[in-house]
């Protein structure tokens, strides 16, 4: 009884299932869509390249990939953070707001911070202007975990109040102004602002690496830690998660501070390469981060997904909005499209689920003739 | 007990099989349902009681078997289905609207209207008033069901069922929340009923009760139908009998005890029940554990064995009272924190408490130790797989893989990856809350030899059960518990099966 561990004592299931296909006709024919449909994202990014590299010469150039990596850069930040959020079983609105709210502290922060009681003018340097920028981001996020966590609000209606609020705080600082020059000045020691934004190393925007960092940190934390496992527990099943000492509330919390962060620094990347904060600045930026995180094939209900398809979701959407731009479609039609493809990615990736169903029968239904492995007793 | 009786069956099933993925829940029962009398079917949990139902009542599908109503057979294609041929199901868990009136619920789905387009509320009121007062329950229609007392809600339940003018009538548990005059009312309703011709299928775990409004008795034992008679040719003995019959005793063979130290003392323990104020579920529990003992925690729905184990583990916190683990005091703490001191418990509701669906089932069974293979911040996939690996082997799990998905397991072996992450955190005292509900036989016993192999390294083993035969079969001591309290104690031995139902109260109301 020991020994036959490599038996299966249930039929298959899910991607399992597919795998032990037979190869008839119909299983092969199974095995092709599933896998189509599993790299439905990639395929759907190499298919939008080339459609538009044909329709445009100026679209497969060096130049152009870049700026639309760098467009992409902030979707993908916020899409990270919301994929860890989405996993864990909840969601993230406010993560626009942050994104105003995290320019404007910079702006008021480079403009010089006027503490009146003592009658000078701060100048912080522009690392700490980052790092206190990101805390602010931190904070909001702190406040939406514990909302969640502590007080049982919904996470739906936790961030969408810390919408409004982030977004008011932001006008309020800024009394409804936009900063215009966070150039800093060479006497103050504070200039290098505009670095994050239209600084290069190598040839390459600083803040296409700033995504880059931030992915391959997201991918650690999700694959490797305990921390990444405890996300994708709460997200699959909380009870559970809770009974086997998973610190739970300590855990959401910390999500959404992730998340925040994550806003926070799309924020600054986007005040250093306009060299200006509005605290307008990021309005919406929320939805198109959700619409990446599905594409990307996670599911809204929580603990299944990953950083990869999260990243290839916000490629899909901005490298789809540039093409448009670039042949000059209609803005109206622009936004139709993109609602398009949002639907029609959640509709493949219900039709992956079903070919998984069909595909586990299809072995249960194996399972209870004689020549197949033996169903065990237990 | 005398009650109109007609040769033909209102309903009949035969030969019904239901497998569900590896668990053969019902072997080839035959079953027929007179007209103007109340077959009162016996089993314990896991007989086949329920499914039997829900097959009767169409939430089911027989996997091999036909079904026949009035002489004809039926394929029922849902429970609305079988409701409108005169087929009615009083749940055992409600299923009403708290947030709605009792009127709206009862008229739920087929709700009364002249013009086609508006709900005829006053219609409604006026049945429902009528109904309600047959139960001699005067509620006004429009009270939302959430205000109302359990047993007034299943009193809800019953008015559903008379509203349906049902010719078949099954209750699951009906009395479960009732009090005593509630059941003479409800007795009273059942035999107007069956003087009207319906017939009634009746489940209780109140053996005298049911035995009192039985024309016809049906014993199910391990998805098969074991013995029938009529209902005053019978007594509660030869039911229970019939009911665990003497196989059972043969299948599990526990070692002569060896206990050790005491590990684990609770004194006075008290926890508030957590759907009311003022009923204590677990009310002044004292017990004493020691190293290598396997105890039974037995008692009925409700007595208070889950709130004992989940308060030991971390979940619900103590009102007053002390727990001592090796003689130093336990703390108040979170559930991460009683797993750190070694107590930790497997939990009653496997899909619910127990597992991740979305998860592998070596994601799930490291779930609780994952601390143990962090090496510089990293989870150790070597120290991961090595322990699950080890842990799959050690309590033979059969799956594919660690990588295989939890859901492709068989109830028995996805038991064994919650057993085993409960054993990967290196437990003293190991809770198991119903730990051989819904699995088969042969699973029950390989889940009883591994609990007793933990008690042989040292550990102590604490299970609760509603089931007699694995209360008097496997551990050295049977704790039985009713309302919160400990009331009864039998080493391993010494007790009947009769002694322990009664002291659990099982046999009385």
């Amino acid at each position: 009884m020991s020994n036959d561990t490599s038996t299966t004592a249930g039929p298959p299931t899910g991607s399992e299932a597919v795998r032990d296909l037979p190869s008839t006709s119909e299983g092969r024919r199974l095995k092709v869509i599933n896998l189509v449909l599993e790299l439905r994202a990639f395929i759907a990014l190499f298919v939008l390249i080339v459609v538009f590299s044909l329709l445009s010469d100026a679209y497969f150039t060096w130049d152009n990939l870049i700026t639309m990596t760098r467009h992409v850069a902030i979707n993908a930040l916020l899409a990270i953070g919301m994929l860890m959020v989405i996993l864990k079983g909840g969601i993230d609105l406010s993560v626009g707001s942050i994104v105003g709210l995290a320019g404007v502290v910079a702006g008021v922060l480079l403009e010089g911070l006027r503490v009146d009681v003592l009658n000078v003018v701060i100048y912080p340097p522009v690392w700490a202007v980052v790092v206190l920028a990101l805390m602010v981001g931190a904070g909001v996020g702190w406040i939406n975990g514990t909302l969640v966590s502590r007080f049982n609000v919904a996470p739906f209606i936790a961030t969408l109040g810390m919408l409004y609020v982030a977004r008011g705080v932001a006008l309020l600082i800024s009394d409804g102004k936009t900063y215009p020059n966070l150039g800093g000045s060479e006497q103050l020691g504070n200039t290098g602002f505009d670095w994050l934004g239209g600084g290069e190393i190598l040839g390459i925007p600083v803040s296409i690496l700033i995504m880059v960092l931030f992915a391959v940190a997201a991918i650690v934390l999700t694959r490797k830690t305990a921390f990444g496992r405890w996300i994708y527990a709460i997200g699959g099943n909380e009870r559970a998660a809770e009974l086997a000492g998973v610190p739970v509330r300590k855990a959401k919390t910390r999500v959404y501070m992730i998340s925040g962060v994550c806003a926070a620094m799309a924020g600054l990347i986007i005040a250093s390469e306009l060299t200006s904060a509005a605290p307008q600045a990021g309005e919406t930026f929320e939805l198109n981060a959700i619409a990446a995180v599905v594409i990307g094939g996670t599911s809204l209900m929580g603990g299944r997904g990953n950083v990869r398809g999260a990243l290839i979701g916000a490629f899909v959407i901005g490298f789809l909005a540039d093409g448009l731009v670039i042949l000059g479609v209609s803005t109206f039609w622009q936004i139709v499209i993109k609602g398009s493809v949002i639907i029609l990615a959640v509709i493949l990736d219900q039709s992956q689920q079903r070919i998984q169903g069909r595909a586990a029968q299809m072995a249960a239904a194996k399972s209870v003739t004689p020549s197949g492995p033996a169903p065990a007793s237990a | 007990m005398s009650a109109v009786t007609s040769a033909t069956p209102v309903m009949r099933a035969r030969a019904i099989n239901k497998v569900f993925g590896a668990t053969h829940a019902l072997r080839g029962v035959d079953f027929a349902v007179m007209p103007g009398r109340v077959t009162v079917l016996f089993g314990e949990n896991g007989a086949g009681k329920s499914t039997l139902m829900k097959i009767l009542a169409g939430i089911e599908r027989p996997t091999t078997g036909t079904l026949e109503l009035f002489g004809e057979p039926v394929v029922l294609s849902g429970p609305r289905d079988a409701a409108d041929r005169g087929v009615s199901i009083i749940h055992q868990e409600l299923s009403l609207f708290p947030n709605l009136s009792i009127a709206d619920n009862l008229y739920m789905g087929r709700e009364r209207s002249r013009n086609g387009f508006t709900v005829d509320q006053r219609a409604q009121h006026a049945r429902t008033r009528e109904l309600l007062e047959r139960l001699e329950e005067p509620l006004d229609p429009k009270t939302p069901v959430g205000v109302l007392r359990l047993g007034q809600q299943q009193l809800v339940e019953i008015a559903k069922a008379l509203l349906q003018e049902a010719r078949v009538l099954i209750m699951d548990e009906p009395t479960s929340a009732l009090s005593a005059p509630e059941v003479e009312v409800l007795f009273r309703v059942i035999r107007e009923l069956t003087a009207q011709g319906v017939a009634i299928i009746y489940i209780s775990h109140h053996m005298e009760e049911a035995l009192e409004i039985a024309d016809h008795v049906v014993v199910l034992r391990d998805g098969g139908l074991v013995a029938e008679a009529e209902a005053d040719e019978v007594d509660a003995g030869w039911v229970v009998e019939r009911m665990v019959g003497r196989s059972q005793d043969e299948l599990y063979t526990a070692a002569e005890p060896e206990t050790g130290a005491e590990v684990l003392a609770v004194d006075d323990l008290v926890v508030a029940d957590p759907g009311s104020a003022v009923r204590r579920a677990v009310d002044g529990v004292s017990l004493r554990l020691h190293a290598g003992e396997v105890v039974a925690l037995y008692g009925l729905m409700g007595a208070g064995r889950t709130e004992l184990l989940e308060t030991l583990a971390g979940r619900l916190q103590a009102a007053s009272g002390e727990i001592r683990l090796d003689g130093e005091q336990v703390p108040p703490g979170s559930i991460g924190d009683r797993i750190d001191l070694g107590l930790t418990l497997v939990p009653e509701d496997r899909q619910r408490d127990g597992l991740v669906q979305t998860m592998s089932v070596g994601e799930n069974m490291s779930l609780a130790s994952l601390g143990n293979y962090v090496r510089r911040l990293l989870v150790s996939r070597d120290a991961e797989r090595e322990a699950v690996e080890r842990t799959m082997k050690d309590v033979t799990v059969r799956a594919a893989g660690p990588k295989a998905p939890i859901g492709s397991l068989s109830g028995g072996n996805q038991q064994k990856v919650v057993l085993s992450k409960a054993l990967l955190t290196n437990p003293r005292v190991l809770l198991l809350d119903e730990p051989t509900r819904g699995i088969d036989v042969g699973a029950k016993a390989e889940i009883f030899e591994l609990m007793a192999a933990q008690a042989k390294r040292g550990l102590v083993v604490l299970f609760a059960t509603s089931e007699v035969s694995e209360a008097l079969n496997v551990p050295d001591r049977i704790l039985v518990m009713a309302k919160g309290r400990i009331v009864r104690e039998f080493r391993r031995g010494t007790a009947t099966r009769e002694e322990v139902m009664v002291a659990s109260g099982e046999t009385e109301r």
